[in-house]
């Protein structure tokens, strides 16, 4: 187990990170989901041993390895750029960190083998990295994180790089391998969609604050602050801000929505008010409630259409099945579910109730 | 930047700290003694104060010296850094005229100073060298030994012949360094150029020029070897540049205090222009952050 | 504002490659409309940047001709074919102030300050950076960036296409969002022939009016998002667009009925198929009801992926996906049923059609 407590980095007089606790499982897949220069590759470092803490203590398997350099730990890390020895063969790239840790051939044989089998390189284990293509060098670059047996293994964006597709059928394979290896994987991403797709557990990273931890789907189901919500929603969160009064949400002194019953229990006052865009729809269901607002530009992506919406100055997103070519500048109604709202305190960003549990 | 701690890093550094505290704080600790002292060289000295600094400072001798110094450098200057520039934009960027365009400008660069001065001591000689031999023949008055214009003009030409590949070297990295994307917008945008040099290139290059114009300014103005050799600071006084009279001072003379003197002033002027062009030339890019 | 005509273009990257017939494109002959909004979707070496590259003449192609409005550019300069490009990184002027990186392309061509200034305002106005005009373009964000690249493209009123080399690959998620749907209302109101290059199906779908899809050098389908959706005429179109892709599957037909295993798949009609093709069914994660009735499948494997659950299941032996809404459960006894009207039938590869 890899545990931080209170942890920092402090560059100059900017804190980098923010005291940061957090206990990593081994066995675990562990997502840093956070926008560029959010402090997922800071956090990274700290973790392997590249920078030292400016203060807290890293302890693994309750040994303090604070101060360890990254040599000593047993530590392997797959980056955005593929980095391979570029005059090796695939093979021998593979073997590399244990050629250093100086096992025997056999062993290399068999290790090597298993990785290039576990990540589909065995055509290519003769070739040379530049002459595979970007997926196949990545792969090369993950297999030879894999046969380190490194005790923590640290991807920071491995996908980022690679055609959209390649990202999806790799996305796929590497919770098999994670699951596979005993190790604690951390795995750094911008991507809300990402994180989803790998599962596991998720720390949602802003400005250098862990600001939740905790199992994927329920990070995201369950944010406990407005900042958590934003940074894993994907098509961006909606909000806006009302006054919760007398069983209604009120906008400009006008009530606009009925609270759920999810939500009947905050108080009274001023409160912002979040929800996906898939909650908002172009007809009534049960649950929902409607609401004029005005057309901007609708996009379509294949089965689903994106129209971006104003209400009251307020700039939303509806995520809509089927194709939905809405002209701009008209008013129309939408349909919220009103079921999945969320509300958080405006002054503190703070969840104000759970929002409501879902079906599954 | 985060950078990476390592104890062990110290340990790998401490023979050149050890190397730089014998070969440059000891000796400028002596040379600061001097400085304050009168000495015979019999090991008696005597308490001089500042007596030696106002007399270096009110000498003709240093500050035509100087002068000979700062006019040298900014002709160096003046020359290097735009033929450097222009240079390292013809040259190609790509193909096998690379690796051929980097060792010619690579070879000025081996060559041992003493050497440089010696090929051109010899090549500017009217009798016997094919520079100053054919410069005679076609009818132009060069004599590098007996008219100061044209011990200045050897030397500058040698130094410009010697050290602008530097120039050139370092502003060619920057170049390659920009990719083509740059290059295709600025044609899209139907930039001239002029434009695509004074508002791509240049900028792109602005951190390796720092590092050319601060290293050609403190070698050109540390120059001692070359014109030593070949003009021995002459005709007259022409090419005595601080460097040169400093050694004519110390070793000639043996007027240990004054060189002393002279030497610190050297170094605090070498220190403080070097600021001067560090800062001026840094201050534009914070100002963009 | 130009109408592009591709010619009968191929292009092999040397002579030795051409003389062995292996084309990194092979025959485009297709006419882009005035005005429209195209994007090049395809996997990294599919060709797609050789084709932009050969509109933009950065390249000219081994045969054939491109066309502006009529007028053969085959061998003009990228200069002198008066189009705008932003690139995959953003290219800024860094010494140059906001408004002067947008009035560069301007103050190039002569034109007089006046119109400058009128025009520049205008499209600080449109991509939302009057507040940071006279700013060095240096130090901002690469979103920010990257819209100074876009508006130097906008601020010639003349120019014949504006095209986008993957541009949104450096910016984050939360950006793409807003980048994407202001590049679509810039395009509605410029109307600039605008061509979009990418791999990201999501923003190819929701960037163009017409996808162009690309494999191996070839196109394979040219229609609006939702038709290569719910049309998809190559399994590669099927499984590069939607995610998860198509499900694909070896089936024989006989009639107005496909058979896979013992199940018999119920077809809207009799495609027509020629005897040896190999012959597939492909229906859409999303049109695979899941239900207490119709054929047993095995689920391996529910992914919880927020808005919606992705269910790996194996049917007769093949791998299927469904995917499901948030709030849909999934049956104890699972079992599908295929919508006749969302099923096709391809046979190499290639969509047939169907009689009746």
């Amino acid at each position: 187990m890899l545990e931080l407590r209170n942890v920092s980095k402090v560059v100059g007089r900017d804190y980098h990170i923010f005291p940061t606790t957090l206990a990593l499982k081994r066995g675990t897949l562990n997502v840093l989901l956070g926008p560029t220069l959010s402090g997922k590759t800071s956090l990274m470092r700290l973790m392997a041993g590249l920078d030292r803490p400016t203060e807290g203590q890293l302890l693994f398997d309750g040994t303090d390895v604070t101060g360890m350099p990254v040599q000593k730990r047993n530590v392997a890390m797959v980056y955005q750029q593929f980095i391979n020895y570029p005059a090796l063969t695939v093979y021998e790239n593979i073997a590399s960190p244990m050629r250093i840790a100086g096992k025997d051939a056999a062993t290399i044989d068999r290790e090597v083998k298993k990785a290039a089998d576990l990540l589909r390189l065995t055509p290519y284990l003769d070739r040379t990295p530049l002459n595979l293509s970007g997926g196949q060098q990545q792969r090369t670059a993950l297999a030879r994180a894999i046969v380190k047996n490194a005790n923590l293994v640290l991807l920071d964006e491995p996908l980022a790089n690679l055609d959209y597709k390649l990202r999806e059928e790799l996305r796929e394979e590497l919770p098999k391998i994670f699951a596979a290896s005993g190790a604690i994987f951390v795995y750094a991403t911008t991507e809300p969609s990402e994180a989803l797709l790998l599962g596991g557990s998720t720390a949602t990273l802003s400005e250098g604050r862990v600001t939740q931890f905790g199992d994927t789907i329920r990070v995201y189901r369950e944010p406990s602050d407005l900042l958590t919500a934003r940074t894993f929603a994907d098509p961006p969160l909606n909000t806006i801000n009302l006054v919760h009064e007398g069983g209604q949400f009120l906008h400009g002194g006008q009530p606009i929505l009925p609270v759920p019953s999810h939500l009947a229990a905050i108080p009274s006052g001023p409160v912002t008010v979040a929800f996906q865009p898939h909650h908002l729809m172009l007809a009534p269901r049960p649950f929902s409630h409607p609401l004029a607002t005005r057309t901007q530009v609708s996009e379509i992506a294949g089965s689903e259409s994106f129209i971006h919406l104003d209400f009251a100055g307020e700039k939303w997103v509806m995520l809509t099945h089927g194709i939905h070519d809405i002209d701009p500048d008209q008013m129309i109604d939408v349909h919220l579910d009103t079921r999945h709202l969320m509300a958080f305190d405006p002054a503190t960003g703070a969840t104000l109730a759970a929002p409501h549990p879902t079906a599954a | 930047m985060n950078k990476t701690w390592n104890n062990k890093a110290w340990f790998m550094v401490l023979p050149v700290l050890v190397l730089v505290a014998f070969s440059a704080v000891i000796p400028l600790m002596t040379v600061v003694n001097y400085s304050v002292q009168d000495t015979f060289g019999n090991n008696q000295f005597f308490w001089a104060g500042t007596d030696w600094f106002v007399q270096m400072l009110s000498s003709d001798r240093f500050w035509n010296a100087l002068a000979r110094n700062l006019v040298f450098s900014g002709i160096i200057l003046a020359i290097e850094v735009p033929l450097g520039i222009f240079i390292a934009l013809n040259m190609p960027k790509t193909g096998p005229g690379v690796p051929v365009c980097l060792v010619l400008m690579a070879l000025p660069l081996l060559i041992p100073w003493n050497v440089v001065g010696t090929i051109w001591q010899v090549f500017g000689r009217v009798d016997i060298g094919l520079l100053g031999y054919v410069l005679n023949s076609l009818g132009i008055d060069y004599n590098y030994t007996q008219d100061p214009v044209d011990a200045w003009a050897t030397v500058i030409v040698m130094d410009v012949w010697h050290w602008t590949s530097l120039v050139v070297l370092l502003c060619y990295a920057g170049l390659v360094s920009i990719p083509d994307a740059y290059y295709q917008a600025a044609k899209i945008d139907g930039a001239s150029r002029w434009s695509v040099f004074r508002y791509i290139q240049l900028p792109k290059m602005k951190r390796v020029l720092l590092i050319a114009v601060l290293l050609r300014f403190m070698d050109s103005f540390m120059i001692y070897t070359e014109p030593f050799v070949v003009t021995g600071g002459g005709p007259g006084n022409s090419t005595t540049f601080l460097s040169i009279d400093l050694v004519k001072m110390a070793v000639g003379q043996f007027d240990l205090g004054p060189a002393a003197a002279m030497s610190i002033i050297y170094f605090l002027i070498i220190l403080l222009l070097s600021w001067v062009f560090y800062t001026v030339m840094t201050q534009s890019d914070a100002e963009e952050k | 504002m130009a109408r592009i005509s591709l010619d009968h273009i191929r292009h092999a990257y040397n002579a030795k490659a051409k003389a062995a017939g292996d084309y990194a494109l092979k025959k485009v002959h297709y006419e882009w409309d005035d005005g429209g909004a195209y994007a090049l979707l395809g996997p990294s070496g599919c060709g797609k940047t050789t084709l932009l590259n050969i509109i933009s003449g950065l390249l000219h192609p081994s045969d054939g001709r491109i066309l502006f409005d009529g007028k053969d550019v085959t061998t003009l300069s990228t200069e002198a074919r008066n189009i705008a490009q932003v690139f995959q990184f953003p290219v800024v002027y860094d010494t140059m102030s906001v408004f002067d990186n947008l009035a560069f392309p301007l103050r190039n061509r002569q034109v007089p300050e006046a119109e400058v200034k009128k025009r520049v305002e205008h499209i600080l106005e449109m991509t939302d950076l009057a507040s940071m005009a006279g700013r060095r373009a240096q130090g901002l964000t690469a979103d920010q960036k990257q819209k100074i690249s876009l508006g130097r493209g906008l601020v010639r009123s003349d120019v014949n296409a504006i095209l986008f080399d993957e541009p949104l690959t450096v910016i984050d998620p939360h950006m793409k969002w807003q980048l994407r749907s202001q590049l679509k209302r810039l395009h509605r109101s410029s109307r600039f022939t605008m061509v979009y290059v990418t791999h990201d199906q999501t923003e190819a779908l929701t960037f163009a009016d017409k996808v162009v899809v690309m494999h191996d050098g070839e196109i394979v389908q040219i229609g609006t998002p939702a038709e290569l959706f719910e049309r998809p005429s190559h399994t590669f179109v099927g499984y590069f667009i939607g995610s998860p892709g198509m499900n694909v599957m070896p089936v024989s037909v006989t009639g107005t009925t496909a058979r896979i295993g013992d199940q018999t798949i119920a077809l809207s009609g009799a495609p027509k198929l020629s005897s040896g093709a190999k012959v597939e069914l492909g229906i859409r994660p999303e049109f695979v009801r899941l239900s207490r009735e119709g054929m047993a499948i095995d689920i391996a494997k529910v992914e919880d992926i927020g808005r919606l659950k992705i269910v790996r299941a194996r049917f007769c032996g093949q791998p299927l996906s469904i995917v499901l809404s948030e709030d849909d459960e999934i049956p104890a006894d699972p079992r599908v049923t295929f919508d006749p009207g969302a099923i096709g039938i391809f046979a190499d590869s290639w969509r047939v059609g169907m009689e009746g």
